[in-house]
């Protein structure tokens, strides 16, 4: 079976990751150091380098490269749309407002959870939006309207960020544009229950909705036809994988990349089939988002480099090869 | 299982002229009945209000002995097989998997695929004469390929009726009259079988029923025999038509006529 092997390669796959995420880091620790943090006989420093920064932020990682892999796969079955990732709803950018204006006022540094609320209520407000004007008809929720409206409403929020940062000091501007590009550096474990409590159970809800899912990839009459509530179901997936990638973005930027093509390649490698699909892009999303947080860490110690960087630098030729393979087969 | 309508109004928002106006026409278990009319008559909208996905104005529609939308969506799937006119897939899905969604209405979120469901689906895949590329990607078929493939999903869900909007459309001769091969058998095993078609004459041949609509209302309702009359048929597609006996099969032929033949000038 080839989607029993595959999750058990993730899954080995997401473990070496998340084990290699704890040992290493910008610090070096040898493996005793980490093994003794962990089992809380540690000096004081190690324990708060091993359990406090980089256990949440493997987590953490983790937690957001499923959930946004998820929601990208939720979002391209809804809209009927390969092109469909989690920021097409303008989330990104309502998220993105959100944090900038935190960082240009400075409220930013009242407390480390203003820049995350606030960011995570800019994304409440574009997807308030957007699902407001796409249910305007009455007749239920258009889709095509949802798309639309999505890149307005997105267009616009560049527009807001790009009026606060001109007003802005330059170290302001650096800063925003550094959370823009996501990171996992702020890591901690509240960031890593909000990024779980969101997460897991959205994740395992849309699983539940696998099969709608698939009938709805083909079209809304056919899937009415096979049994399934389309509306109730539509309006269920996009509130949930919206909410996945509003909790995604507010604790970690925007990290892009991982929800538009990690569903794709889990799909070339085992089909459309939402029921093995979804797990698995959880699964190949966590891991490869907490390596490639790993990369960022480590190549030009101590500098990091942008996440995003790393997940398209890794991502793009990993995609090119099995597509390349694809259309070969 | 009877499919009814009575005096069904139905209109789309904002228009003036109603969609459907009056319709009243009944299909019986073990019955083939075609709907023709030329396009924009309504056939598409009497089957999507028949299947409750538009609303009625007025008059009633009746899906075994109560409304469609008062059925739940699961429900009518687990009775009627659709087969909608298109479906534009956005990615790549295999023969099987296809077919596989016609056991859809029996599953529950945490329940697999029984034996029973993969009985129906293998039933369905010999039945269409697919069996052959169940492996396949639908993404690759011929025409008439996918639209097996689109018949035996709505045979896998085990319905007491199948509906399907213009099944033969853009077929070439053997896969159309495979296709209405198999609905008639259906419909002799016992099936309810409501079939949209501009085929007048395969129509007359393969159905029990006729019914001829023209701008949301019926023109003419009944027996192949009845319903292909040259006088209504001109009128109705607003062409001069011959209706004879097919010389082979004994069923009434139509013959559009040039219009140098319909004024019988030489």
């Amino acid at each position: 079976m080839r989607r029993v092997g595959l999750s058990l390669a993730l899954v080995v796959l997401l473990a070496c990751s998340m084990v290699a995420s704890v040992r290493f880091g910008s610090v070096d620790l040898g493996t005793a150091d980490v093994l003794s943090a962990l089992t809380g006989v540690a000096p004081p420093w190690v324990r708060t380098i091993v359990v406090d920064l980089r256990l949440p932020r493997a987590l953490l990682g983790a937690l957001v490269g499923g959930g946004l892999a998820v929601a990208g796969a939720t979002f391209q079955a809804l809209l009927r749309n390969p092109l469909a990732e989690p920021y097409i709803l303008g989330i990104s950018g309502g998220a993105s407002v959100g944090a900038v204006l935190m960082l240009a006022t400075g409220i930013a540094g009242a407390g480390s959870w203003t820049l995350p609320l606030a960011a995570f209520l800019g994304a409440l407000l574009a997807i308030v939006l957007v699902f407001g004007v796409a249910t305007a008809s009455g007749r239920g929720m258009d889709v095509r309207v949802l798309l639309l409206a999505g890149v307005v409403v997105a267009a616009f929020f560049s527009a807001c960020i790009a009026l606060i940062l001109s007003v802005s000091e330059a170290r302001t501007v650096q800063s925003a544009v550094l959370w823009i590009m996501g990171s996992l550096a702020n890591a901690g474990w509240s960031n890593v229950i909000v990024a779980a409590v969101y997460t897991l159970p959205a994740t395992v809800l849309l699983i539940g909705l696998a099969r709608p899912l698939n009938l709805l990839a083909i079209g809304e009459e056919t899937a009415q036809y096979l049994g399934t509530d389309v509306e109730r179901v539509k309006r269920l997936a996009l509130g949930v994988a919206a909410l996945i990638t509003a909790a995604g973005v507010a604790v970690a930027g925007v990290i892009g990349f991982v929800g538009l093509v990690v569903p794709h390649a889990i799909r070339l490698l085992v089909g459309s089939d939402h029921r093995a699909l979804l797990p698995l892009s959880f699964l190949a999303g966590a891991a490869f988002l907490a390596l490639a947080d790993l990369v960022a860490k480590l190549v030009l110690a101590p500098t990091e480099i942008p996440i995003g960087v790393i997940t398209a630098f890794v991502g793009v030729p990993l995609f090119l090869v099995l597509l390349r393979r694809s259309l070969a087969a | 299982m009877r499919l009814s309508t009575d005096r069904l109004v139905v209109r789309y928002s904002g228009a003036a002229r109603p969609a459907l106006d009056g319709v009243s026409f009944t299909v019986t278990p073990g019955s083939l009945c075609a709907v023709l009319g030329p396009n924009g008559s309504g056939k598409s909208t009497l089957l999507k209000a028949l299947l409750g996905i538009i609303p009625a104005e007025s008059g009633s529609i009746t899906v075994r002995n109560k409304p469609p939308r008062a059925w739940s969506r699961r429900d009518l799937a687990r009775m009627i097989g659709v087969v909608p006119q298109g479906e534009a897939l956005a990615f790549p899905l295999t023969v099987r998997e296809m077919v596989g969604m016609g056991r859809y209405p029996y599953l529950g979120p945490l329940h697999g695929e029984g034996q029973k469901d993969r009985e129906a689906v293998q039933r369905a895949l010999v039945q269409c004469d697919i069996e052959r590329f169940a492996s396949r990607d639908v993404t690759t078929l011929s025409g008439g390929e996918l639209q097996r493939v689109r018949i035996a999903r709505a045979l896998a869900q085990e319905p007491a009726a199948l509906v399907l909007d213009e099944p033969t459309t853009s077929l070439d001769i053997r896969h159309e009259m495979a296709i209405l091969e198999l609905l008639r058998a259906s419909a002799d095993a016992g099936m309810t079988v409501l079939v949209v078609t501009h085929g007048l004459d395969l129509a007359a041949r393969f159905a029990d029923r006729m019914l001829l609509l023209r701008e949301g209302r019926v023109v003419a309702q009944g027996p192949p025999g009845t319903v292909m009359d040259a006088p209504v048929l001109e009128d109705v597609y607003g062409w001069p038509v011959a209706v004879e006996p097919d010389p082979v099969t004994g069923s009434p032929r139509v013959t559009p006529l040039r219009s140098v033949e319909a004024t019988g000038a030489e």
